[in-house]
């Protein structure tokens, strides 16, 4: 049977400077955070990444892994303004492709379909496409100015998941999927961190079968990372630590030297311990909005 | 009878005004972001539309609004999946009115929520274009700006464009996008919308005691005046008492304008004296 399990130094292994990578998840919501602060900690450098961002983007750009981000936002939901993203970007120094949600969606689909562009009027008549953004001539009757938007191809995505086989078949519960499956499809790398590993049979299909996200051919890796969306959100299993996003927000500027030390410079089982323990975790409570 | 018989707040007078905005939108998603917009949309669908949609904030839709803040063990009503994939395919489709606060809008109705100053460099990097150009040339969009200066509302166009306005110099083609229809922007002041000529922005109502030189002082464009413009309508009891007991029960929306001010400024101004 295929085997993708790897570790988070095989997981790190895997990925080179200057690579585009997708992040799953929404904001504060089921966020690969294991993996990100994997990526944190490595020599990593000059990342391009593309999320539906929070503190995932916020990390990695305290930590200067990355060069340029592409993104329709960054936002902590209740704490709406990542402050590490926003002092990268007033001081100039991030590089940036802002576009919108669905435009984002967009460009990971057209990826995911090895077209060059999909046609879209979302974008049009704002200030997205001087990005560099071209526009296409309808061939039909209608001859209407269309948005193409580029396809987005990454070059690895990272995302987490509730439960995982080592071959890569994948459970999300989560009441939102999210974009999770377009981003695995946009990319030549997938890997995923789970909440449990589980033999085959422990993931209970069929009767989780409207669970399963993509096909395993998809998959390149399987990282087992329990409480790996902490400080997310990886419903229901547990809510966001409003608590920690509370402390992360604090940790701007001369605090991130403190937070990094404490938060990111560790193994996983001593985060656990340091951000309070895996029955705290396991006790958040789902968000209200 | 539906008669005013207290004091009502500035606040309470906005949101009763926002829900209006989706009064005629028949069966069609009702978006408000953030606490203004979501009680608005919760009023209307309350009151003068029952068949909106909305949802829970997050991903399901309710058969009726959620109460905000805590919910001391009110289950919301689910009727149906919201996830955010659908959501897309929902307002690209037009059905949906959305509510939303952006930090700037122009006069072409453009709004901003991405950065202040530039965008390479800017003075304020804010949450990102999110939605914004999606939702203003799919389907209809209102908007809430609970401090009406020159700051919100600037002189020439936003700092970054992301919601589409009636700015035909940005059109594709010249022509008006299908999906753009923007209907009013309420605030603390006034409710506007934009059925000036060529869809100039105009004060459709003023809060009660303020008077529309106000308005315009605080306006970083010359707006449309009507040679009759009524005072924005008072919250009725029922209203209020929605507002009160079942959307709002614990008074979240007293923080949304700073002092939270009564509705009709004139009994501030006696009771100061």
């Amino acid at each position: 049977m295929l085997d993708k399990r790897l570790d988070l130094d095989g997981f790190v292994a895997s990925l080179k400077d200057g690579m585009t990578i997708g992040i799953g998840g929404w904001a504060t919501r089921r966020k690969p955070m294991a993996l990100v602060r994997a990526i944190a900690r490595s020599n990593l450098k000059d990342l391009t990444i593309v999320a539906y961002g929070g503190p995932d983007v916020g990390t990695l750009v305290a930590a200067g892994k990355v060069k340029k981000l592409i993104f329709g936002f960054v936002s902590l939901d209740h704490f709406p303004l990542d402050p590490h993203f926003r002092a990268a970007r007033q001081t100039g120094t991030l590089e940036v492709m802002e576009l919108d949600e669905g435009l984002l969606h967009w460009g990971l689909r057209a990826a995911a379909m090895h077209l060059p562009f999909l046609p879209a009027q979302f974008g049009m008549a704002t200030d997205i496409p001087a990005q560099g953004i071209k526009t296409i001539k309808s061939p039909y009757e209608d001859g209407q100015t269309l948005l193409a938007m580029p396809a987005i191809k990454l070059d690895a995505a990272i995302m987490h998941v509730h439960r995982a086989d080592k071959a890569g078949n994948t459970l999300i519960f989560s009441p939102d999927p999210f974009f999770d499956d377009l981003m695995a499809r946009a990319a030549d790398k997938v890997f995923v961190s789970t909440e449990q590993l589980v033999e085959t049979e422990g993931l209970d299909l069929p009767a989780n079968s409207r669970f399963h996200p993509f096909e395993r051919s998809v998959v390149t890796g399987v990282i087992e990372a329990p409480l790996g969306a902490h400080p997310t959100a990886a419903n229901p299993d547990y809510g966001i630590d409003m608590a920690h996003l509370k402390t992360y927000v604090a940790s701007s500027g001369e605090g991130w030297g403190e937070y990094r030390d404490r938060f990111v410079d560790v193994e996983p089982d001593t985060y656990v311990a340091a951000v309070g323990g895996a029955d705290h975790i396991r006790a958040l409570p789902a968000a209200i909005y | 009878m539906t008669q005013t018989t207290d004091t009502y707040s500035l606040i309470e007078l906005c949101i009763a005004a926002g829900s209006e905005a989706w009064t005629h939108d028949g069966e069609v998603l009702a978006t408000g972001i953030t606490l203004m917009p979501r009680l608005a949309a919760g009023l209307a669908k309350l009151t003068c539309n029952p068949a909106l949609m909305l949802t829970d904030g997050e991903n399901h839709f309710v058969a009726e609004p959620v109460p905000a803040g805590p919910r001391n063990g009110y289950q919301p009503k689910i009727e149906g999946w919201m996830p955010f994939a659908r959501t897309f395919d929902n307002l690209w489709g037009g059905k949906r009115h959305a509510m939303v606060v952006p930090t700037q809008i122009d006069r072409f109705g453009q709004t901003n929520i991405s950065v202040i100053g530039d965008h390479a460099k800017p003075k304020a990097a804010l949450l990102g274009a999110r939605g914004y150009p999606g939702n203003s040339i799919s389907h209809p969009n209102s908007y809430f700006v609970p401090t009406h200066n020159t700051r919100a509302f600037v002189a020439g166009e936003v700092d970054y464009v992301c919601g589409v306005g009636y700015n035909p110099a940005r059109w594709p083609d010249g022509k008006k996008p299908r999906g753009l229809d923007l209907r009013r922007v309420i605030t603390d002041l006034a409710v506007l919308d934009f059925g000036g000529k060529d869809n100039a922005m105009r004060v459709r109502s003023l809060h009660p005691g303020v008077t529309f030189e106000e308005v315009q002082e605080n306006t970083g464009f010359a707006l449309e005046r009507p040679d009759h413009i009524p005072e924005t309508k008072a919250p009725s009891a029922e209203q209020l008492k929605l507002i009160r007991e079942r959307l709002d029960p614990h008074n979240l929306r007293a923080t949304l304008i700073k002092g939270n001010p009564v509705g009709d400024r004139r009994l501030a101004k006696t009771e100061a004296a």
